[in-house]
């Protein structure tokens, strides 16, 4: 797999010789999220990935906003920074680009991360900021009890909208691949195997990697992502993408279609060399963007995988860079010449 | 023809024109000249919002008003001796400042008659008797630079456009100023267009010659160098000496600076003058937002930097919370506030002192900031390294309260020995604090109440900090009443407990029974107000306040000793309002709020007023 990626994400973190375990990155503070909360799984997920990236547990950090998922960094034995809503990319930006040492994290929701922070989210992936960003998606305020969310389905009925909301929802992979994201993903709670396999793939990947997991709010919209657990019809809906491998799930198939897009049709009726082969390295971002838009509007049929993994330069390389080269060509600041600089003239 | 020198003590000029006839640039230069020549001065451009109103109007108008002196002074001016005006708009915009008897020269080729239909003058101002009160010059200053240039390989167009340097070259001779700064300043700035640099240069000594054979000016003007402190000196606005102070304090930490900013004036110009230092280790981030701007230098900060975010108040407004995020989390941040004129946009080139009590309360929640204010263009750098000492010292976000007057402002400043700038620096913490071994990221110094600073990367002290409420010492997340009252009341006692110099009182007698107390920009005006009532037999007490948050212990002890406290504000009264809370003190109060600096005159008379009054 790792030919996916550029594979340079955490080449300047540095690694540790001791032998973690998932004990390692548990706090002490007791876990509170409501019971069932799919929560409860990624977390489980990522302390159980972690000590396979080998880092020094103090190089890395967990930046979170508001919501149920932004409680997560309190309960990882990392650095983390619990801030205020919608902020957390803007940060972790500042924390990234100016300690590329370090491995950051950020933990965000929809509401958190499409609403109130949609701004800093865009602008984190367009710089290329070497972030690992992992967008809880729910489809609903969970910690404020209800109200439709930023990806909620049109017309859905919740505290605040009782006849329905009125607002088109938005697709994270959509809006992180218009926004020019080089790494943009999508998981599941669920599936630990599949939500682990993606999160090595976006560390590995040096600059704003964007992973979109599907997350059952158990209380106040449950199962929303059950057609993609139910083993009557996973198999069937779910496309898993994986770079050069066909786009198919157990019953339908990716195809080019006749207006130049791509469509869904029944796996049979088509032969095995005319299913779309995935090239997640494309630098033309049209076929992943169009993939982003199978599962509209329903769960008919969900890509499920990484959509987008190109090499661009990271943020906080370039922002290095600059300064190394400013040295080489003024050499290191010296601030008496600095405030000697300019008309100066001599008085006594 | 020999011409008559007269010997003056102090001279206010203004340049007036168009915004784009370069009167910033005429400005600009002529100061550099003065500079070079010894006067002390300062300086005061005045621009509209507009980068290019419509030609020849009244809100293009851009102007650039110098002060200097034999002796050391203290503001811009109050009102111009000598007015250059470019065109009728500059005159009309402008006459109103100016007193009985002062000289205007003025540009005859633009008084055309569509110009002056333009700014409503149905008669040219310079035919008719309506200037009588004053002297003016005619001078066709465009056709004689066009004249001046002939020979030159240039369109007309490009040859008025020197008429800027014609008009410094007049005024260059009028006040005996050097001329070579400016003949190489030219070739450097046309150093590519050599053809550009001659011409200039040419319209520059023709303006000289002009002035040294026409009749129109008999007199010429002297004002002999000021005897200022011995040192090297160089002038300087108040946005380059805080962009200069936040990386002396950087280098003074031993902390990379980080600036997360968002372009707004009249602020931008710190972000454009620390983004040519980046071989200081200045990261400059031009954030999608006020609010990205101070998020970003706040993440920095967590990880060691020096996190610096530069803004004017709209912007203060949008950082608010993460203002508030710093507070509770404790980490260091300075916020610079460089104010104009409000409320919403305001008048964005305008300044005004309409910040303090965002400054103080502009957040939810007890959330103390301490406050630091500038009191001249200078004294931004020294207060760049004061904010930066309390931030780091005491793991707090500081407001630093400069505003429109001071950033644009200039004034030569005696440079510092970098040797004798104060070490601001303070470890990082690095062995666990606990009696079990354990890491407490708020459990306090006693004395400062600081918390460990503890970055990433730092083995064994990983820990969480966040807006929530943290329980005293372990920092975890708590709800507990009783521990909540002792954070709130911890985090006050630690900004109230900053150590900051006393108030200094100024009452060269000891006699005076009115005292007159300020802070930030209007230190000038006010101070240059009480010496002309000291100059004329008065007496008054003056201090003023560059801490606004702690404020200096004995402030409360200076107050009462005087009969009356006098405190002029461009504000409706805020820091009164805090000074009369704090110190049951009758604070009379001054205010103006016209989006433009105190006059030394109209200080002075309202301190009389207040003298005489019983």
């Amino acid at each position: 797999m790792t030919e996916l990626v550029n594979g340079r994400g955490l080449s300047l973190v540095p690694k540790t010789d001791v032998k973690q375990s998932l004990k390692d990155f548990k706090s002490d503070q007791e876990v509170r999220w409501c019971p069932g909360c799919g929560d409860y799984a990624i977390l489980a997920a990522v302390q159980s990935f972690l000590p396979e990236l080998g880092l020094k547990r103090e190089n890395i950090v967990f930046v979170s906003g508001i919501g149920c998922s932004s409680r997560f960094p309190y309960y990882l034995d990392t650095y983390g920074f619990h801030s205020i809503h919608g902020r957390a990319p803007a940060i972790a930006t500042g924390l990234a680009a100016s300690r590329p040492d370090l491995s950051v994290w950020v933990i965000t929701g929809d509401g958190d991360a499409l609403s109130i922070g949609g701004n800093h989210l865009m602008h984190a992936l367009r710089r290329n900021v070497n972030l690992n960003i992992l967008l809880f998606n729910n489809r609903i305020y969970g910690l404020t009890k209800g109200q439709y969310s930023p990806t909620s389905e049109l017309g859905k009925i919740t505290k605040s909208t009782p006849m329905g909301s009125l607002d088109k929802p938005f697709n994270p992979i959509s809006l992180a691949i218009g926004a020019e994201a080089s790494f943009v993903a999508r998981t599941i709670d669920s599936d630990r195997k599949h939500l682990q396999s993606v999160l090595r793939e976006a560390t590995a990947h040096r600059g704003a990697s964007l992973v979109e997991i599907y997350q059952n709010c158990n209380i106040f919209n449950d199962n929303a992502f059950e057609q993609l657990k139910d083993p009557a019809v996973r198999d069937d809906i779910t496309l898993r993408l994986e770079h050069g491998q066909p786009i198919a799930s157990a019953s339908k198939a990716v195809v080019r279609a006749a207006n130049g897009g791509i469509e869904v049709v029944a796996r049979d009726s088509v032969s095995a060399d005319q299913i779309l082969v995935h090239d997640a390295h494309n630098p033309d971002p049209s076929v992943a963007f169009a993939l982003s838009r199978l599962d509209e509007p329903a769960f008919e049929h969900v890509p499920i995988g990484i959509f987008r993994s190109v090499d661009r330069p990271s943020y906080d390389g370039l922002m290095a860079e600059q300064l190394e080269d400013a040295v080489a060509q003024k050499g290191t600041g010296d601030l008496g010449a600095l405030l000697m600089g300019g008309d100066t003239w001599r008085i006594g | 023809m020999s011409k008559q020198v007269q010997q003056l003590d102090r001279v206010i000029i203004r340049f007036a024109g168009d915004s784009g006839d370069g009167m910033q640039l005429t400005g600009d230069r002529f100061t550099a000249g003065t500079a070079e020549f010894g006067n002390d001065l300062s300086t005061l451009p005045n621009f509209p919002a507009e980068i290019r109103a419509p030609a020849g109007t009244l809100p293009g108008v851009s102007s650039f008003q110098l002060h200097f002196a034999d002796h050391d002074i203290l503001t811009p001016g109050d009102a111009p001796n000598v007015l250059v005006a470019m065109n009728p708009a500059a005159l009309k915009a402008n006459l109103g400042d100016l007193p009985r008897g002062a000289d205007i020269i003025a540009n005859t080729d633009e008084f055309t008659k569509r110009n002056l239909q333009k700014v409503g003058y149905a008669t040219s101002p310079l035919e008719d008797d309506s200037l009588s009160e004053w002297r003016v010059h005619a001078v066709p200053l465009t056709s004689l630079t066009v004249k001046a240039l002939d020979g030159f390989d240039l369109s007309k167009k490009d040859a008025e456009r020197s008429k800027n340097m014609f008009a410094l070259g007049l005024l260059s001779w009028l006040y005996h100023r050097p001329t070579e700064q400016t003949v190489k300043f030219l070739e450097q700035k046309f150093a590519k267009k050599p053809d550009l640099a001659k011409a200039n240069i040419a319209a520059f000594q023709a303006g000289w010659n002009y002035g040294e054979t026409t009749e129109s000016f008999s007199v010429s003007y002297e004002v002999k160098p000021a005897r200022l402190a011995p040192g090297v000196y160089r002038n300087i606005s108040g946005n380059q000496a805080l962009a200069y102070g936040l990386i002396a304090a950087s280098v003074q930490a031993k902390l990379p600076l980080f600036l997360g900013s968002y372009p707004i004036t009249p602020a931008s110009d710190i972000l454009h003058e620390l983004s040519k230092h980046k071989h200081f280790g200045v990261r400059t981030f031009q954030a999608e937002d006020e609010i990205a701007g101070v998020g970003a230098a706040l993440g920095a900060a967590f990880g060691g930097a020096l996190g610096v975010t530069t803004t004017s108040g709209p912007g203060v407004a949008l950082k608010a919370e993460t203002i508030g995020l710093a507070v509770t989390t404790e980490l260091p941040l300075i916020v610079v506030d460089v104010q104009r004129a409000g409320p919403s946009t305001g008048m964005p080139t305008k300044t005004e002192q309409t910040d303090l009590l965002m400054a103080m309360f502009g957040r939810n929640g007890e959330s103390p900031v301490p406050i630091v204010a500038p009191m001249s263009p200078s004294d931004c750098f020294d207060a760049a390294i004061e904010a930066a000492r309390i931030a780091v010292k005491y793991r707090t976000p500081v407001m630093l309260l400069s505003d429109g007057y001071l950033a644009n402002g200039s004034e030569p400043w005696k440079l510092p020995e970098v040797s004798e700038l104060p070490d601001i620096s303070q470890a990082f913490t690095q062995e666990p604090n606990g009696a079990d071994g354990e890491f407490l990221p708020f459990k306090r110094d006693p004395e400062t109440l600081a918390r460990p600073w503890a970055i990433p990367g730092t083995a064994g002290l990983e820990h969480r900090i966040g807006g929530i409420e943290k329980a005293d010492g372990t920092g975890n997340i708590s709800y507990d009443p009783d521990n909540h009252d002792f954070m709130v009341r911890t985090r006050a006692a630690k900004i109230a407990g900053i150590d900051v110099p006393p108030l200094e009182v100024d009452d060269p007698d000891g006699d005076a029974k009115v005292l007159v107390i300020g802070w930030g920009s209007t230190y000038g005006p006010i101070a240059a107000a009480a010496r002309r009532i000291r100059k004329s037999g008065g007496k008054v007490a003056q201090a003023h306040l560059r801490h606004l948050n702690p404020l200096p212990a004995n402030t409360g002890e200076v107050l009462k000793r005087y009969d009356k406290v006098l405190l002029p504000e461009i504000n409706l009264g805020q820091l009164a309002l805090l000074l009369r809370a704090r110190y049951l003190v009758d604070v009379i109060s001054y205010n103006r709020v016209r989006g433009l600096p105190f006059k030394a005159e109209e200080l002075a008379g309202v301190i009389q007023d207040v003298i005489e009054s019983d």
